[in-house]
């Protein structure tokens, strides 16, 4: 598996540049919930990704990971320090302007895959594009595509609840990457999964990255973390330690 | 691009509904009884007043129609009781003269005397109502003639031995043979028969005073006003359980008709003011079409509020089911929305998905429900016979709220939900 990872970045590295498409600077939350009890959930984090990068983050339960993606997904405004998404400083942005962001530079990829019920499979992936407007019916040649490309082209009518684990959780890696984001953010996405489909969905996230298109990734799995470049530790809201995987991948600020 | 997002909206909101069908069924059942309701009661109260008016209406509403009354029971009893008396009241040629010469804006003044008598031709005998009148009658109160004449100046004149019959009674009196050129019988004298009439509709349809809904009565036979007068006389007898009552009166109902509305308007008061200054014991009434349509449209327009706002509260009622159902639709889905929102849906895009639902549930059910409420009226028509009319405005008015209920009572669901924290959203369950 190792080896995969390994392998596979020599063709990206052209790529890596020393472009950080991601740069965080002194990140707090803070969860005020009473007078006494205040949550650093971060507590002043600096960060940078580049283009490419393969990043895991790791730590304790409570350390702040799930905070930290919310965060570089856009879903979460941070209290304090700025936040660079591709040129834009997210950490002031307006409401709406976070759902654009989110749609069109941001995937995500779910612990709990995510999908929609009342949709198929090819409506799931394209739910982003619906909404940047993109005309569906002109896309769907490249949803159709991505299906494929996930091995459920002989599925599309289907509804989340006839599919496997695995099979949602490639639904969830189509659409992450329907709308061609500038990085793909997955917390847990083999949390739910035995060891098997896990490692089949683990595999294609290192095509995709192979691909060019860059991962950050949350997992408790040390086996996880490996394919990464980059692990970063994080402990009480802060990083602790970051591990360079792969020789030469370009490290963090 | 905004019409395609519409269109995919809607059915997106189709297929969330869709998923569950007996929920959105049942909630749409609320909008749908009440719009329903709304056009069947206003269709109801439209055909009711509708007949009430068309009946007002025929009696003209340019005239004022005066009919002699028997003045109250106290006064008559003032007499010798058990003998013969004579009662003497009503309206009389002299008021027809007054109101013709000092009532401004009178066109015609038509005077007529009505008398109950039994007609008979060879074996059939029919009671019925002899109509001493004139000739300009057939104007003034309007009946069709559909075969020989009515009566004329001449007849009139002449105190001619002639009579029109009305259609029902002809048949009646003649299941066989040609009525035209026969002669009938009333009391001891003999009327040639010269034309059949049919009525548009009389005051003496209405056998009491205020009451509208009386049954026609289609036995008139109408001979000259000076032959009533020479034939039967000023005073007429009649039988009541045992004993003879006599009466003296001149004419039973003057009909005054007036150049215009406005007309009307003023001759009221002073026709009141004249009639009482020479009719002391009150034997007379006065009616007004015009007043009583007036009526008639104001008691109308109070029963069509008070039905609307019942129809309203159902709908209202159904308004609430659908907030209700929404507020849960939306707990329910709460990871939905929150995985909309990761993947790039605004505050508004889910505003709108759930607005859309809502709407969707309440125009779906204004349309059954303008369906089931055309079709209520005409089954209740076909029924009971009762008259309805399913006006265009009733039916717009009650899809309209149906649509605005959809808008207001989905609008807070649908904040709601697109208030939601997208984290916490997502969290959710
Ligand atoms: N909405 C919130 N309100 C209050 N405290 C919060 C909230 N969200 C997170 N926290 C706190 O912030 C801290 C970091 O939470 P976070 O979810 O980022 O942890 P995590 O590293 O993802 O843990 P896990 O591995 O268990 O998923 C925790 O102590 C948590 O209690
Ligand atoms: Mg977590």
């Amino acid at each position: 598996m190792k080896k995969v990872a390994e392998s596979k970045p020599a063709a990206t590295s052209s790529g890596n540049g020393s472009r950080a498409i991601i740069r965080i600077e002194g990140i707090k939350k803070t969860y005020v919930l009473s007078a006494e009890n205040i949550v650093h959930a971060l507590n002043g984090v600096d960060l940078s990704i580049h283009q490419g990068s393969y990043v895991a983050i790791m730590g304790p339960s409570g350390s702040g990971k799930s905070t930290m993606l919310n965060i570089l997904g856009c879903l979460d405004r941070p209290t304090a320090g700025n936040y660079w998404l591709g040129g834009d400083n997210v950490a002031t942005m307006p409401d709406d302007e976070l759902s654009v962001a989110r749609g069109k530079k941001i995937g995500f990829i779910f612990q709990s895959y995510n999908l929609i019920a009342q949709l198929t499979v090819i409506e799931n992936i394209q739910v982003p594009l619906f909404y940047q407007g993109v005309d569906l019916a002109r896309s769907h040649d490249r949803c159709v595509e991505l299906a494929r490309l996930v091995g459920l082209g002989d599925r599309l009518d289907h509804r989340p609840a006839q599919l496997s684990g695995g099979q949602q959780q490639r639904v969830a890696i189509a659409r992450s990457l329907v709308n061609d984001p500038i990085m793909i953010l997955a917390d847990e996405p083999t949390g739910n999964l035995d060891s098997r489909t896990g490692t089949e969905v683990l595999e294609m996230i290192d095509h995709l990255n192979a691909d060019g298109k860059t991962i950050v990734l949350v997992t408790h799995d040390d086996k996880v973390a490996a394919r990464a470049h980059r692990v970063i530790h994080m402990k009480d809201g802060v990083i602790d330690r970051e591990v360079l995987n792969r020789p030469g991948a370009p490290a963090g600020s | 691009m905004v019409g395609f997002k519409v269109i995919s909206s809607v059915k997106l909101g189709i297929k969330s509904l869709l998923l569950h069908k007996l929920r959105s069924g049942l909630t749409m059942l609320g909008i749908i009884f009440g719009v329903c309701s709304v056009i069947a009661m206003l269709a109801i109260g439209e055909g009711a007043s509708y007949e009430a008016q068309e009946a007002i209406k025929k009696l003209g509403s340019n005239n004022i129609i005066i009919r002699s009354l028997k003045p109250a029971e106290e006064s008559q009893k003032s007499g010798n009781v058990g003998r013969t008396f004579m009662l003497e009241y009503g309206l009389t040629y002299a008021d027809g003269a007054r109101l013709a010469d000092t009532i401004p804006g009178v066109s015609r003044v038509l005077p007529m005397r009505i008398i109950r008598e039994a007609v008979r031709f060879d074996q059939n005998e029919v009671p019925c109502q002899v109509i001493g009148t004139l000739p300009f009658y057939q104007e003034i109160v309007g009946v069709d003639l559909l075969r020989g004449r009515f009566l004329t100046d001449y007849d009139e004149l002449y105190q001619e031995g002639v009579c029109v019959l009305t259609m029902g009674l002809a048949s009646r009196l003649f299941p066989y043979q040609d009525p035209l050129k026969m002669s009938l019988k009333v009391a001891s004298s003999y009327y040639k028969i010269v034309g059949i009439v049919r009525e548009r509709n009389t005051v003496e349809q209405r056998s009491q005073p205020g009451k509208l809904t009386e049954e026609p009565l289609d036995n008139n036979i109408y001979i000259p006003l000076s032959t009533s007068r020479s034939r039967f006389g000023e005073v007429l007898t009649r039988r009541t359980a045992g004993s003879f009552q006599m009466e003296k009166i001149e004419l039973h109902q003057i009909t005054v008709q007036m150049k215009d509305t406005t007309a009307v308007e003023t001759a009221d008061p002073q026709i009141r003011t004249l009639l009482k200054h020479f009719h002391a014991n009150n034997d007379y009434e006065l009616i007004v079409p015009l007043e009583l349509l007036r009526q008639a449209r104001q008691t109308q327009r109070i029963f069509n509020i008070v039905l609307g706002s019942i129809a309203a509260i159902s709908l209202l009622v159904g308004g609430i089911g659908i907030m209700n159902i929404m507020l849960a639709t939306v707990t329910e889905r709460t990871r939905e929305i929150g995985v909309r929102r990761a993947l790039g849906a605004k505050k508004r895009d889910i505003t709108a998905q759930f607005l859309v639902e809502t709407v969707v549930l309440s125009i779906g059910g204004g349309v059954v429900g303008v369906i089931i409420g055309v079709i209520t009226p005409i089954m209740v028509t076909h029924l009971s016979g009762m008259k309805t009319i399913v006006t265009v405005p009733s039916v717009l008015l009650a899809f309209g709220i149906s649509g605005a209920i959809g808008i207001i009572f989905g609008l807070y669901p649908a904040n709601a939900a697109a208030q939601l924290d997208p984290i916490e959203a997502l969290r959710h369950e």
